[in-house]
């Protein structure tokens, strides 16, 4: 498609009415896209990458070495690394569930993969503070046997699970629906157990549907900020990850170490972009192929 | 005949036949489904509402009794309002451009597009203060010029429409791929104007799309948090959202009046996001 209107252009010109205008309008448009993105996007980017260059290459190492920033980055890590492996694990299932299986209610457990979307993080960290805090359904039984979920690292990586449970259902169900269940059915037939079938025939034909999840919930729990400023309690070194130390050093006037940490995630986020638009092509490549 | 039975009987308990032991394993899937999405989903958001509504409605009246409670919760329908219009106009003409013309640095803008769906939404708010901020690039320039944009709605649009940015044209877009340009050709052809064919041809087509696309684009802005809490200033009455006021009531202790205000939010944002996914599947039937 790309290719045929050049080839094409040079004889529809002399019979479209008003090529003059058409081309003025499409430039104005085209102009008026750069231009929107340009100040939307394009502006705060240089924006931060300039204020944090600014500061020295010598400023910027020093803030790596602080001991605080690099507990960050490891507890991001760490709430990372829980979140992924449990949204993939869970997530294929569920996605699996919803689309070969009939059961009665399943329209709405389909409905509670959506929720997620419609809340407010802050939403999602006030629910854990109410089911875990004093008083909550759940804290009696944890508190009796002394394990600290509120203030402490486990809320953080519910929370972030809960705000993460769509991305990898939502980006591996419509490619299971596409390939059907031919190839699972004859793999079974042919004797395979369903641990074999999944190996062999499920998980190689979802795979790029779930590295697009992956990485979509790999950015998003890197960078949640509003559940886990909530339930973490803010004890610097202990429950503060990298996006609650750049809003604890904005809050405290320490713009530049802030400035570092929040470009050193947005780079983080733009490779991980480029693994997301890597995974699209190969998964647009797949339906034109078929 | 009884040591036949008796055969079978003990195969049956001993080993499962292969039928029931596939019904075995579908259940077995399926209760892992039922669970992960009861427990980590259906049970905190039941939590909040029981907190918020278990006494009727005396916790949201006195969260709105809260000064700024009211304003907040205003503020918050209003920018995402104009956030959800601007981010349909723009959106659908991003998606048009990227579809229907080929020109230099398409694939760069389609990129920038998605950036927002990676870039944390706390990352977007520091780059806004540091581009607009009291003495940064841009901020100095514009207040010696008068104009304030950090700690003003103005900043909260800003962060809102960067957030949502993707939303509407990646709704769009994928329709519009699918739409052949051989209907809009042939009215260029027959004289029609740009804005026309564009308006007779195209739009009907992707209106449920774009329908679709903003009201996402709503329900994400009521709850949007990370990118606005640095830039708005949060001063109750002028620029203090809904998201944040509840975060603020949260931290007061004030579980119920926070949950009655997240309930009241979520409920709105949870039917459009349904009535989105209606939208798209009927569109994607046709």
């Amino acid at each position: 498609m790309s290719a045929l209107p050049q080839t094409a252009k040079p004889a529809r010109t002399v019979d479209l009415p008003g090529t003059a205008r058409r081309r003025l309008v499409r430039g104005v448009v085209v102009t008026l896209c750069f231009l929107y993105v340009g100040v939307l996007l394009l502006l705060p980017l240089v924006g931060i990458v300039w204020t944090a260059f600014e500061s020295g290459i010598s400023t910027i190492l020093a803030t790596f070495r602080l001991p605080d920033v690099q507990h960050a980055f490891f507890l991001t890590g760490v709430i990372t690394l829980i979140t992924l492996v449990v949204t993939t694990f869970f997530g294929v299932i569920t996605a699996w569930v919803l689309v070969r299986q009939h059961f009665p209610g399943k329209s709405l457990l389909n409905a509670l993969v959506d929720l997620p979307f419609a809340l407010s993080p802050v939403t999602v960290g006030l629910a854990a503070v109410i089911l875990f805090g004093l008083g909550g359904w759940l804290e009696p039984f944890f508190a009796s046997r002394g394990i600290q979920i509120l203030f402490a690292v486990p809320s953080m990586v519910l929370v972030t699970i809960f705000i993460c449970i769509p991305f990898t259902i939502r980006e591996v169900v419509p490619v299971l629906e596409e390939i059907g269940k031919d190839e699972e059915d004859a793999a079974h037939t042919l004797g395979a157990s369903i641990l074999q079938t999944w190996r062999r025939v499920t998980l190689p034909n979802i795979r790029w549907g779930l590295l697009y999840g992956v990485a979509l919930t790999t950015a998003r729990s890197i960078g949640e900020i509003g559940a886990v400023l909530i339930v973490s309690g803010l004890i610097k070194g202990k429950t503060e990850t990298a996006t609650l130390f750049i809003f604890t050093a904005i809050e405290e006037r320490q713009s530049t170490e802030a400035y570092i940490v929040a470009l050193t995630l947005a780079t983080v986020s733009i490779i991980l972009l480029v693994a997301i638009e890597t995974a699209r092509h190969r998964i647009e490549g797949r339906k034109e192929g078929t | 005949m009884s040591s036949a039975a008796q055969v079978s009987a003990e195969r049956s308990r001993t080993r499962l036949s292969p039928r029931s032991a596939a019904r075995l394993r579908r259940m077995t899937l399926r209760g892992a489904a039922i669970v992960y999405l009861g427990a980590m989903v259906a049970l905190p958001v039941a939590a909040v509402v029981t907190k918020g509504f278990g006494d009727g409605f005396a916790g949201l009246r006195t969260a709105l009794d809260v000064p700024g409670g009211m304003a907040a919760i205003r503020l918050t329908l209003i920018t995402s309002t104009v956030a959800a219009l601007i981010s349909a106009v723009m959106g659908t003409m991003l998606a048009y451009v990227l579809v229907r013309y080929s020109f230099r640095g398409r694939r760069a803008l389609s990129a920038i597009v998605d950036l927002p769906l990676a870039i944390p939404t706390l990352v977007t708010g520091v780059m806004l203060v540091a581009l607009y901020g009291p003495n940064s690039l841009i901020g100095g320039f514009l207040a010696d010029l008068g104009i304030q944009v950090i700690f003003t709605p103005i900043a909260i649009m800003l962060a809102l429409l960067v957030v949502s940015l993707p939303l509407v044209v990646r709704s769009v877009q994928p329709v519009l791929q699918e739409l052949d340009p051989a209907e809009e050709e042939a009215a260029a052809t027959l004289g029609a104007s740009s804005w026309a064919t564009f308006y007779r041809i195209v739009l009907p087509a992707i209106r449920p799309a774009i329908a679709g696309g903003t009201l996402l684009t709503f329900a994400r802005c009521l709850g949007e948090f990370g990118s606005v809490v640095l830039v708005a200033g949060n001063i109750p009455n002028e620029t203090l959202t809904a998201p944040v006021f509840i975060f603020q009531l949260a931290n007061q202790f004030r579980p119920v009046e926070a949950a009655a205000v997240a309930t009241l939010l979520f409920t709105l944002s949870f039917v459009l996001v349904l009535v989105t996914g209606r939208l798209l599947r009927r569109k994607e039937e046709d």
